[in-house]
């Protein structure tokens, strides 16, 4: 088993979901750069965060028509497991790969905390090993990641599951204040209609370890690898 | 033919343009109580090959469509003028 982690120019949390993949998971691991057509045989790939291509145009427009994205949307397209960490989630918003759009924060500030987020949704392959309603401790730092879709696409989403985690208070009360950025419905998290391609805005990598403040991030990780051992099996 | 585009990029109504409500209280605070419904877009100019101006409208619609702007959070607009050959005045 392999993951890849793709690498923009402006990536910023390539290292930091390498680092928690390899050495905190430890599962096979390694980059995928952005100018290669070769996905290398992983069986699932991050997008990590950053700031792909100084986020110029809008976030994500430009990693979008990247040579390695369009492989990465090939991959997706056939049922490859995909997972958007902020940046990741705007470029995967871009790409198609998820509706909707992540606009500038409500409070137009750029936002770096740890927030909490629930478990709406532990039957995708990316929360399997959570367990539903549980709130997960985990960072966010992003400008724009205000999640906007259209009303009938926010009705698609919640008639077919797809909002896997919202922002809630400590207790899990998914109220308007626990929202740090405006997005509708407090979504931090969705997944495509198929169920393979996960866009997140808070950073599961850079909860990993005792050290950074948070294991929160690790039942993400734990649970791909589960599905993808399962699928081996 | 060479052409002159301009695209101008527009926030769609139906979305908050926090950037404009955030300048338009500004505004307001420096005693410009007459100014409303302030908003901030792009203004993308470029110049482009084409036989003539419907192809080159086309192709400026195109790239603005799939490339400049995202049509879930943004309108366009496109003006394009053919550009003077070098030396006529």
């Amino acid at each position: 088993m392999k993951i890849g982690v793709v690498v923009f120019p402006g990536s910023n949390c390539d290292h930091d979901a390498y680092y928690a993949l390899k050495h905190e998971i430890g599962v096979d691991t390694t980059f995928l750069f952005h100018k290669e057509h070769d996905l290398q045989d992983v069986d699932a790939i991050v997008l990590p965060g950053g700031f792909s291509y100084g986020d110029y145009l809008r976030c994500g427009a430009i990693a979008r028509f990247s040579p390695i994205m369009r492989e990465v949307i090939r991959f997706a397209q056939s049922g490859g497991p995909v997972i958007g960490i902020c940046n990741g989630f705007q470029i995967l918003c871009e790409a198609g790969l998820l509706p909707g759009v992540l606009l500038r924060n409500q409070g137009l500030r750029f936002i770096s905390k740890h927030v909490h987020i629930k478990v709406v949704n532990n039957r995708t392959i990316f929360t399997g090993e959570l367990d539903s309603g549980q709130v997960l401790r985990i960072p966010i730092a992003h400008g724009e990641g205000n999640y906007y879709a259209d009303p009938d696409v926010l009705q698609e989403l919640q008639a077919g599951d797809r909002i896997v985690f919202r922002y809630c208070d400590a207790a899990g009360n998914i109220v308007p204040e626990a929202n740090p950025n405006g997005s509708q419905l407090n979504i931090a998290g969705i997944v495509s209609a198929k169920g393979n391609v996960l866009g997140m805005m808070p950073h599961p990598e850079r909860a990993c370890s005792p050290l950074l403040g948070s294991t929160d991030g690790l039942g993400i990780f734990r649970s791909i690898v589960r599905s993808l051992e399962i699928v081996a099996a | 033919m060479t052409f002159k585009a301009e695209v101008k990029i527009m926030l769609r109504p139906a979305i908050l343009d926090v950037q404009g409500k955030t300048v338009e209280h500004s505004l307001h605070s420096l005693g410009h109580d007459n100014v409303g419904h302030v908003r901030i877009g792009k203004h993308i100019t470029l110049e482009i090959e084409a036989a003539d101006a419907t192809e080159a409208e086309r192709l400026v619609r195109e790239v603005s469509e799939t490339v400049l702007s995202n049509p879930i959070m943004e309108n366009f607009e496109v003006t394009v003028t053919a550009m003077e050959p070098e030396g006529v005045r």
